[in-house]
């Protein structure tokens, strides 16, 4: 890693880091767990299309760890790592595989984080009930998903980097 | 944006509208009690039409009032579950995922005592 890098890697951990805590500010909540921006996703965004997945797992984890310890718990930092994880893996085979651009990614992403968090909370609750959220976190996942790739493909456009 | 795409992100939204359609029809009817669950074992079984206050452990306590029930004490840091919706006689779940609590609502028992959907008929 040169300097560059690792500068700019900790310039978007930070980055990520703040939205998180800008997101637990916003009371973005309409009666269904797990339902949120995922404003983060567009540092990780930023940095997948930049670099390799590699540095973007690199990022969400610290941002996640950093997050989960300031204003979480063991579990919020359980259920976010699993849909990142989730996540970045779909998002990474789709931008080698699809084709898609930085939209079609996005939504990817937002949807598989959903369904992992949702997977995690099943287990953990051992209850199946859980599954009727699944609807409306498949759409919430394609609304944000679809903001965050449209504000990710308009940063991209004006940062030079 | 590009077509495939766009049949792409179509396709979540359709299967998540026919899922939640399956969803809607096998979740019709009467739901005449809630069933407490915490960490996947049961904790208990309370009718929706009589009115009390159930302690879940000591970590939640919910109410059930007028033929709902809500969560409206629990000692996670995030208190979602407050916010969620109250499950009545239509149905739903409410979730506290730090303390695994879950509150479900069951179809059948309780519905033969007083029933509110008739309650109103005059």
């Amino acid at each position: 890693m040169n300097q560059k890098k690792i500068a700019n890697l900790g310039l978007f951990a930070a980055v990520a880091i703040i939205f998180g805590y800008v997101e637990s500010l916003i009371p973005f909540f309409a009666g269904i767990p797990g339902m949120k921006l995922g404003l983060a996703n567009l540092a990780v965004l930023f940095i997948l299309e930049k670099y390799t997945w590699k540095e973007a797992a690199l990022v969400s984890a610290v941002r996640i760890v950093v997050i989960g310890f300031m204003f979480g718990n063991l579990f919020s930092i359980l259920y976010s790592l699993a849909g990142a994880a989730l996540s970045l893996t779909v998002m990474t085979l789709m931008k080698k595989k699809s084709g898609f651009s930085i939209l079609g990614i996005s939504v990817a992403g937002g949807v598989s984080h959903n369904i992992g968090q949702l997977i995690i909370a099943s287990l953990i609750t051992m209850t199946s009930g859980l599954i009727y959220y699944a609807p409306a976190l498949l759409i919430s996942g394609v609304i944000t998903g679809l903001l965050i790739g449209t504000l990710t493909s308009e940063v991209l456009k004006r940062i030079r980097f | 944006m590009k077509k495939k795409e766009l049949t792409f992100i179509i396709g979540i939204v359709v299967f998540a509208l026919i899922l939640w359609g399956g969803m809607y029809l096998v979740r019709q009817g009467h739901y005449g009690s809630i069933r407490i669950t915490v960490d996947g074992e049961e904790y208990g079984t309370y009718s929706l039409s009589k009115d009390q206050v159930i302690s879940i452990g000591d970590t939640n306590v919910c109410e059930i009032k007028n033929g709902e029930v809500k969560m409206i004490e629990a000692d996670c840091p995030d208190h979602l579950c407050l916010k969620q919706k109250a499950v009545d006689s239509t149905g739903g779940t409410i979730v506290c995922l730090p303390n695994k609590v879950v509150i479900e609502g069951e179809k059948g028992s309780g519905s033969d005592e007083t029933s509110p959907e008739f309650d109103t008929v005059v």
